[in-house]
């Protein structure tokens, strides 16, 4: 494991009622680097970005978000994460703008109005940021629920499928956005290897809930990702498990 | 911009959250409306169904009027935190840097003024319908009281029971035995606030105020792990 790094999970083991869905996870994400998560349905992407974002406790193993620990330090950990996840979080009957005052409070932040206005305009949002959020379309919402994940101005961002639902042109957006290299660090779960190709810098390969391989897009075209992926998948389980233990620092 | 450190003062998250549930109720209406028709045709209802006399009118209407009440506090309650889970919106609130308690305490202070609301419609209607002379001061204290007490521990049980699939059996089966205290001293602060005798509120208030303390602290601090689990 690196000390530098920004996420480090150690041993993550998760079960749903009697229903295993993270079976001893060990991965790490350097600072300012881009990790996406890949997987058929089910592989427990979803649930490892949940206990990451401290909303799953783990039945066995660590999650250290900076070097500190999110079970001792959780305070931190809030501060530190935003997580875009299937649900927007954001309440139907509020304005997209009051939507993003009402998290501006929660946070304790300063400054509540530019920030808001700064979000709703990141987003390209600000003709409808007097509309009720119930009545924004699903890219809309989904591009608003990224404003509200950036409002804090977290230094790791968590995206559950985030691309999904999303037209061309915020796809894009979402594109750009992502590309920037503010230093912060994000961690994704998508099953668009394009998407993936064009904005991960490292991509683990989930089964079954365990991490069965990792790879370094840098020079990889998208066939190439392809059928390593495929490989992972393809992979026996003794075979697999070689490659955590090899890949996972 | 820098980011903020440590939890957000206790007293924002409060006020912005009950800002949040307040705004959202008052453009849906889902809970009040359900809550004034619930409370108004338990009035209606039993006044037709009782032959109530003039000499125990005020032992039994009390009775009518809390029934009326605490069914309309658990439509609201049944709502508070399912629509939460259902929408997500709960994540939002467990990934912030708040408190859990401030959560609590935000959606006791939302749910005790919807049924306040819900109270100030019925209680004229109830005069008018079962024809009794109320000493106002003492029934609006008794109706505070123990909508601080019903509301305290009906949030508790409300989190508690969003958790599972039977929620809407559980929340009753849990909250209106819990609640059997504040209703019964309720009642009696009520019926002496018609004119029941003999006219002594203070043992019924007394215990109404003992109740609300222990349940809100109580509920105030388990109120994190029952979020947690």
């Amino acid at each position: 494991m690196t000390s530098d790094a920004a996420v480090e999970v150690r041993g993550l083991r998760v079960a749903l009622g009697d229903q295993p869905v993270l079976r001893g996870v060990d991965f790490a994400v350097a600072k300012g680097k881009r990790l996406a998560l890949v997987g058929p349905n089910g592989a427990g992407k979803s649930t490892l970005l949940r206990v990451v974002a401290g909303l799953i406790r783990p039945g066995a193993g660590e999650v250290l978000l900076e070097g500190r620990s999110l079970t001792s330090d959780p305070w931190h950990a809030r501060r530190a994460i935003g997580l875009v996840a299937h649900h927007s979080m954001l309440h139907p009957d509020l304005t997209a703008r009051e939507n993003l005052r009402v998290f501006a409070g929660l946070y304790g932040l300063d400054g509540v109005a530019e920030r808001v206005e700064a979000g709703l305009r990141q987003v390209g949002l600000e003709r409808r940021a007097d509309d009720r959020a119930a009545t924004l379309s699903r890219g809309m919402l989904q591009r608003l629920a990224l404003a509200r994940a950036l409002l804090h101005n977290p230094s790791i961002l968590l995206l559950d499928e985030a691309e999904t639902g999303l037209d061309t042109r915020a796809h894009k957006w979402l594109l750009a956005a992502l590309g920037e290299r503010g230093g912060r660090t994000v961690v994704f779960a998508s099953h668009d290897l394009g998407f993936v190709r064009e904005v991960a810098d490292e991509v683990a390969f989930l089964r079954s809930g365990r991490v069965a391989g990792r790879v370094d897009t840098a020079g990889l075209s998208l066939d190439d990702l392809g059928e390593r992926y495929a490989d992972a998948l393809a992979a026996r389980p003794a075979e697999r498990a070689g490659q955590a233990v090899g890949l996972a620092g | 911009m820098a980011r903020a450190e440590g939890r957000t003062p206790f007293l924002r998250t409060v006020r912005t959250l009950v800002w949040r549930d307040l705004v959202s109720e008052y453009r849906s209406r889902e809970v009040v409306i359900g809550g004034i028709v619930f409370a108004l045709l338990t009035l209606v209802i039993f006044n037709f169904a009782i032959d109530l006399r003039l000499e125990t009118v005020e032992e039994v209407a009390p009775g009518i009027l809390w029934i009326g009440f605490a069914f309309a506090g658990m439509l609201a309650f049944g709502r508070s935190f399912a629509a939460e889970r259902e929408r997500g919106t709960l994540d939002g609130l467990l990934l912030a840097p708040i408190d859990r308690s401030a959560i609590y305490l935000a959606r006791t202070v939302t749910n005790s003024v919807l049924m306040a609301v819900v109270e100030l419609v019925s209680l004229p209607v109830f005069v008018a319908l079962y024809n009794v002379r109320a000493a106002w001061l003492d029934l609006l204290l008794t109706t505070a009281l123990g909508t601080i007490g019903f509301t305290g521990a009906g949030t508790l049980v409300a989190a508690i029971a969003a958790n599972t699939r039977a929620r809407e059996v559980l929340l009753p089966l849990l909250l209106l035995p819990l609640t059997v205290p504040v209703l019964i001293a309720s009642v009696k602060a009520t019926a002496m606030a018609l004119g029941a005798r003999p006219p002594e509120p203070l043992p019924w208030l007394q215990l109404l105020l003992g109740f609300d303390v222990i349940v809100v602290a109580t509920s105030f601090l388990v109120f994190e792990y029952i979020l947690d689990e």
